[in-house]
């Protein structure tokens, strides 16, 4: 295997065989702003893993980085054994059929019924017959309980109904990986509850990696197995949910308990171009 | 000094992306989805929306273009005794100018700007990244069906218009100015040649197809996915495009009809 050339263990012991996504010394900067500076971290196989921080600490990019979609200035980032960002685009694309994500605005195609959508990556990557195809679309928006919108048009859902679409597509293709871009901001409580249930069960019930990208603290820890706070470019924190909530890092309580003094600063930097504007 | 600097990399920058929109066309070119009876599909539903839904707006302008050149020429003919030379002027103003170069305006007007748009918007929206992820190549899905549509709809569009044109022509020049029908259609018979006017009009607007489509798609594809993003792509959309189709039009003018 590619990665245990590298390593073998993480800092905290996590066998990389474990690890579902390795990141190693990665930077990444957006012009002259550093998004990430030299951050290591790992998501461990078969788990739920909730990455936190503060908004604006890029970890939308994370995720746009572990699917290849943006390429990092430096450093490595291994998926399921590959490093994504040395294949070819039809190579990536084999490996982007193994992981299902689903975006922050729910990102379905404006253009298709619910069930078009869930159908949609099924069509276009098995030989499924498609009645067979039909029946599992129904199968998977069944399980988010919105096999009854079946054939309604995304223009016509809430937005918490779209995001449970796009979780049913996310997973249409049974996918090893499903990463999460903060699913639960700008939802109710019912709507975010049921989400929270629904990662938890799929996580439970199929053994898939899930990748959690959140700032809602409580959601996130409630159905976190192992949690990354990033604040600064830098990963702050790595462990348990249990771990993090126990952590005296003052960056990481500031951040857990929502706290406006603290090492994290509450004004974005100003710089001297800034400062002559005033 | 410093404006020579400025200069050079403005060029150097704008080198850059007609370099990335040459890659982005021959990509999405070559890459129609695989499966046969979907490309079709997507194709069909990309014909009507640029193409059917563009009947209006050119079918109108067609007839009215041709009405006020029928009324103009008419005008200038009559003083010399020669209207019935109206048939004439409308088919080949028509043929060789005015259709291929109003045609693209106005479709870069009505479907680039739309083109553009909606491109942007499912870039805004992430579906176009959600294409990505699925492992599915957005030129394939959605960039290469909306420009082949283009490129096929903009030249059958100024077919069109070059009629109406004509029937509009017809309709003031006959019936309301009396000129008499049969020397309105010979003379134009007489004067009008399939591979000098109508070959070349036709060889025109398939160049403008190519460019206006391929503005539209490009930058819907690469605009800043906000809404000011959004609006600044669709009007650079049809600035681009109508400031290409004139200039184009000089430069192949030159070319078919210039004695050198």
């Amino acid at each position: 295997m590619v990665v245990s050339k590298h390593i073998d263990k993480d800092k905290k012991g996590v066998s990389v065989v474990d690890a579902y996504i390795k990141v190693e010394n990665l930077s990444f900067s957006r012009g002259d702003r550093v998004i990430y500076d030299n951050i290591s971290l790992t998501i461990p196989r078969g788990k739920v893993t909730a990455v936190m921080g503060p908004s604006g600490t890029g970890k939308t990019t994370l995720l746009r980085l572990i699917a290849a979609q943006l390429a990092p200035d430096n450093g490595f980032i291994w998926v399921d054994g590959q490093d994504v960002h040395s294949l070819s685009r039809s190579g990536l694309y084999k490996v982007r059929e193994k992981i299902g994500m689903l975006f922050q605005s729910g990102a379905l195609f404006s253009d298709m019924t619910v069930a078009d959508n869930v159908a949609f990556p099924m069509e276009e990557h098995t030989k499924l017959s498609p009645s067979e195809i039909k029946r599992i679309a129904s199968e998977k928006l069944h399980s988010v309980g919105l096999r009854g919108a079946a054939q309604l048009m995304p223009s016509e859902l809430s937005g918490g109904m779209a995001r449970r679409v796009a979780l049913a597509r996310a997973i249409a293709l049974d996918p090893e990986l499903v990463m999460y871009d903060e699913p639960f901001t700008g939802q109710d409580p019912i709507s975010k509850g049921v989400l929270v249930k629904l990662i938890r069960q799929l996580n439970d019930s199929t053994g898939i990696t899930s990748v959690l990208v959140s700032h809602d603290v409580e959601e996130s820890l409630s159905i976190a197995d192992h949690v990354c706070i990033l604040a600064g470019g830098r990963v702050i924190a790595e462990g348990s949910a249990d771990e993090i909530r126990a952590s005296n890092d003052p960056q990481v309580k500031q951040f857990l308990n929502g706290e406006p003094d603290g090492p994290v600063p509450f004004h974005y930097p100003e710089t001297s171009s800034s400062e002559v504007a005033l | 000094m410093k404006t020579i600097a400025l200069l050079g990399e403005r060029f150097l920058d704008w080198l850059e992306s007609v370099g990335r929109a040459g890659i982005f066309l021959a990509q999405s070119v070559c890459r129609l989805p695989v499966r046969f009876k979907e490309s079709i599909r997507l194709l069909v539903a990309q014909l009507y929306s640029v193409g059917v839904l563009s009947l209006v707006i050119v079918v109108v302008s067609g007839a009215f273009i041709g009405m006020v050149l029928a009324l103009q020429g008419y005008s200038i003919l009559a003083k010399f005794g020669s209207e019935e030379a109206v048939g004439q002027l409308l088919a080949l103003s028509l043929l060789r100018e005015l259709a291929p170069v109003v045609t693209a305006l106005l479709f870069a007007g009505r479907a680039g700007s739309s083109l553009t748009a909606e491109i942007g918007l499912m870039k805004a929206t992430e579906q176009l990244s959600s294409y990505e992820m699925m492992g599915v190549d957005p030129l394939r899905r959605i960039i290469a069906p909306r420009f082949i549509a283009g490129v096929i709809c903009l030249p059958l569009l100024s077919l069109i218009f070059s009629a109406t044109g004509i029937i509009g022509g017809l309709v003031v020049s006959v019936s309301w100015l009396g000129v008499h029908d049969g020397a309105f259609w010979s003379l134009m018979q007489q004067s009008v040649y399939f591979d000098t006017d109508i070959m070349n009009g036709f060889i025109k607007v398939v160049c403008f197809s190519v460019v206006v489509t391929w503005i539209a798609v490009y930058q819907g594809y690469e605009c800043v996915p906000t809404s000011e993003g959004i609006g600044k792509a669709t009007t650079r959309t049809v600035v681009l495009g109508s400031l290409a189709i004139l200039a184009l039009d000089f430069v192949l003018t030159a070319a078919m009809f210039g004695d050198f």
